[in-house]
C-alpha cells in the first residue's frame, strides 16, 4: 500500500507536515518534527530511485484519475535523481539547523521558520516529481514564496530588500513560465507532459509554439539565474540565514535546471529546441560569460558568502554549458554536476554557517587565524574549495572532466579552455580565504573562538565527505547521470 | 478604410499584450517599491485574461450538466487561473508585507534612497 503510493507521499508528507509544524510549541519540537519529516522524504526518494533503476519509469495517477485527464506524477531516472539530491540536502541541513537557527532567528519565529522550510521542500519536490505542466507552476510558486520568506528572515536588514528583489524577479520568471504553459495548452489542448510531447511535433510550424518557447526560455533561465538574469541571486544568498543559504544554494537552482531539461528535452524535444531553433547558440555564449565574468567578480568580494554566491552563478554556467553541447557526454556532465555542485556548495555554505555562529561575521577579515582556531570547520572549507576548483579526487574534478570531454568531442578547444580558466579563477578566490585563515595570525584583540558544535560539524562533514567520496567512486552518480542523459536525448527525438 | 481582422478579432489578446507591457514597464521604471508591486500585479492580471480568453468558445455557455446538448466554454483554463489568482494574491500580500518591514527598517520605500543608505560592496 505504502510502496505503491510513494510518489504521492513524497510531496504530500512535507505538505501536510508544514502546517502541523506551525502548531508545535517549545524550543526544539518544530525542529525535531521537521527533521523527521525530511528524513522520511529522503527515505521515500531513495526508495523511488531504486525502484526506477530496477523497473523503469513509474507513472502515478493522482487521486486515481487516469492521465492525461488527471494529474500524473511521473518518476524517471532524471527526476528520481533530482528528487534524491533535494531530499538528501534537506535531510542533512535540518539536523544542522537546530543550533544555527537557534542562534540566528528569534525563538518565537522557529515554528514559522520550519514551516516555511518544509513548504519550500514540498515545492521543490513537487516541481520535480510532477508530470503535469500546470502543476509544475503551482509547486514552483509554493517553493518560491516560501523561499522569499526564508530569505527575509536574515538578520541583516538588507535581507529584506534582497528578498523583495528576488520576489519581483522570481514572480516575473514564474509568470513567464505560466504564459509559456498557457500557450502550449493553446496549441495542444493538453497539460500532461507526456501528452504534450506527443502532440507538439504536429504543431512545430505554429507561431504560438514559438512564443511559448520564448517565454519558457526566459522564464526558466531567470529562475535558474543564468547570466545576465542572475542579479537576484548574490544578495539573496548573501543575506539569508546560513541554513537557508545552504539549503537553497544546493537545491533551488538545481530544480530550475531540471525544469529547463524537462521543457526543452522531454516536452519540446531536441529536434525542435536544438535542431530547428538552435537554442545552444544562445546557451553556450551566455554560459561561457557566466563562468568567466562571475568567477572574476567572485574574486573581488569581501563577503565570503557573497563570493560563494557569485561562484554559484559561475557553476550554473558550467551546467548550462554541458546542456548546450546537446550530447550524451555533455548532458551527463550537466546532470552529474547538479549533484556534485549541490554537495560541495551545500558543504561550503554550512561551513560558513559554523563561522557565522562562532565569529558572528563571514567577511573576509573575520577569517583571520581561523585555520588554527576552528580547524575542523576551516579544513572542511578547504576541501570544499578544492572541489570547487576541480582538483582530482573531488567531485568537482569529475564534472569538469566530463565537461572537457564533451567539449573536445565537438572539437571545441576554446570551450575546454574556458572550463580550465574558470577553475583557475576559482583557485584565486578560494586562495584568498585560505590565505587569511591559515597564514594570517588572529588579531591581538580578537575575542576567543572555539570550534563549532558537533551537531553542525557532522552535517557539514557529511556533505564535504560526500564531495570526496563521489569524486573517488563515481559509479553511482555518473552511472545514473549517464542513464538520465540517454533517456533525455532518446525519449525526445 | 478596412480594419485588419486581427484587431477586433483578437481584441482580448491585444488587451493582454497592453496590460502585460504596462505592468512590466511599471516594475522596471518605478523606484517606489509599492508601485513596483502594483506593476507586478497588473503584469500577472494580463495572464489571467490570457487564460480566460483561450478557454472561451463563441456562443458557449457555462459548462453545467443539462439534458439537451449545448455548446459550452472550456472550463479547464478558467479553473487553472483560479489557482494562479490565488498565487498572485499570495505574492502581492507577501510583497506588501516585505515593504512594511523595509519601511520599518529603512524609513522609506524608495529604492534609490535605500541604495544610498547601503553603499555597495
Amino acid at each position: 500500500m505504502i510502496a505503491h503510493n510513494l510518489p504521492a507521499l513524497q510531496v504530500v508528507l512535507p505538505l501536510i507536515a508544514a502546517p502541523l509544524c506551525l502548531l508545535l510549541r517549545g524550543s526544539n519540537w518544530p525542529w525535531a518534527f521537521a527533521t523527521l519529516v525530511s528524513w522520511a522524504a529522503f527515505a521515500i526518494s531513495a526508495a523511488l530511485l531504486s525502484q526506477v533503476l530496477d523497473s523503469g519509469t513509474i507513472s502515478y495517477a493522482m487521486g486515481g484519475w487516469a492521465p492525461p485527464w488527471g494529474i500524473e506524477y511521473r518518476v524517471d531516472t532524471v527526476n528520481a535523481f533530482v528528487l534524491l539530491i533535494v531530499s538528501a540536502i534537506g535531510a542533512v541541513v535540518l539536523p544542522y539547523a537546530r543550533v544555527s537557527v537557534g542562534h540566528e532567528i528569534p525563538a518565537e519565529r522557529h515554528p514559522a521558520f520550519f514551516t516555511a522550510l518544509l513548504l519550500s521542500l514540498t515545492g521543490l519536490l513537487g516541481v520535480t516529481i510532477t508530470g503535469d505542466a500546470f502543476n509544475l507552476f503551482v509547486f514552483l510558486e509554493i517553493s518560491s514564496l516560501s523561499s522569499y520568506v526564508l530569505i527575509a528572515l536574515g538578520r541583516d536588514r538588507r535581507a529584506l530588500t534582497a528578498s523583495l528583489q528576488y520576489l519581483i524577479m522570481g514572480t516575473i520568471g514564474a509568470t513567464f513560465i505560466v504564459i509559456g504553459i498557457g500557450l502550449l495548452y493553446m496549441v495542444t489542448g493538453t497539460l500532461n507532459m507526456a501528452d504534450l510531447a506527443a502532440r507538439i511535433p504536429a504543431a512545430v510550424d505554429s507561431r504560438t509554439l514559438l512564443a511559448a518557447f520564448a517565454f519558457l526560455t526566459v522564464g526558466t533561465t531567470l529562475k535558474l539565474a543564468l547570466f545576465p538574469l542572475h542579479s537576484w541571486l548574490p544578495n539573496a544568498y548573501a543575506y539569508a540565514p546560513s541554513v537557508v543559504t545552504g539549503f537553497l544554494a544546493a537545491t533551488a537552482t538545481k530544480v530550475s535546471v531540471y525544469i529547463l531539461l524537462r521543457f526543452f528535452f522531454t516536452i519540446l524535444g531536441t529536434k525542435y529546441t536544438f535542431e530547428r531553433l538552435t537554442l545552444e547558440q544562445l546557451l553556450i555564449p551566455l554560459a561561457t560569460v557566466a563562468v568567466l565574468v562571475c568567477s572574476t567578480v567572485a574574486i573581488y568580494q569581501n563577503d565570503v558568502k557573497r563570493m560563494l554566491a557569485y561562484s554559484s552563478v559561475a557553476q550554473i554556467g558550467y551546467i548550462i554549458l554541458g546542456i548546450g553541447f546537446v550530447s550524451t557526454t555533455g548532458l551527463t556532465a550537466a546532470i552529474v554536476h547538479l549533484f556534485n555542485h549541490a554537495v560541495m556548495k551545500g558543504g561550503l555554505f554550512l561551513a560558513l554557517g559554523c563561522v557565522m555562529l562562532r565569529v558572528g561575521s563571514v567577511r573576509l577579515d573575520a577569517f583571520e587565524g581561523l585555520g588554527r582556531r576552528m580547524p575542523l570547520t576551516m579544513f572542511a572549507f578547504v576541501l570544499g574549495g578544492l572541489s570547487l576548483i576541480g582538483v582530482p579526487l573531488t567531485v568537482g574534478f569529475i564534472s569538469k572532466w566530463y565537461l572537457v570531454l564533451a567539449a573536445l568531442e565537438q572539437g571545441s578547444w576554446l570551450l575546454a579552455i574556458v572550463v580550465l580558466v574558470g577553475s583557475l579563477l576559482a583557485v584565486i578566490y578560494i586562495w584568498r580565504v585560505v590565505e587569511v585563515a591559515y597564514l594570517r595570525p588572529p588579531r591581538a584583540d580578537a575575542p576567543p573562538v572555539t570550534e563549532a558544535p558537533i551537531s553542525m560539524l557532522i552535517p557539514t562533514w557529511i556533505l564535504i565527505g560526500a564531495s570526496i567520496y563521489f569524486g573517488i567512486d563515481t559509479s553511482l552518480t555518473v552511472g545514473i547521470a549517464q542513464r538520465a542523459a540517454e533517456s533525455l536525448l532518446g525519449g525526445a527525438s | 478604410m478596412d480594419i485588419p481582422a486581427d484587431i477586433p478579432g483578437l481584441y482580448n489578446y491585444w488587451i493582454v499584450v497592453v496590460l502585460m507591457m504596462v505592468g512590466f514597464y511599471v516594475v522596471i521604471s518605478r523606484t517606489n517599491l509599492v508601485k513596483k508591486i502594483v506593476g507586478l500585479n497588473i503584469f500577472q492580471t494580463s495572464v489571467f485574461i490570457l487564460y480566460i480568453s483561450m478557454g472561451k468558445v463563441k456562443g458557449g455557455t457555462a459548462p453545467i450538466l443539462v439534458d439537451h446538448p449545448v455548446t459550452y466554454s472550456n472550463p479547464l483554463p478558467h479553473v487553472l487561473i483560479l489557482t494562479a489568482i490565488v498565487v498572485g494574491v499570495a505574492t502581492t500580500a507577501l510583497g506588501a508585507a516585505l515593504i512594511v518591514r523595509i519601511k520599518e527598517a529603512y524609513g522609506t520605500v524608495e529604492e534609490d534612497e535605500i541604495q544610498a543608505m547601503e553603499p555597495d560592496e
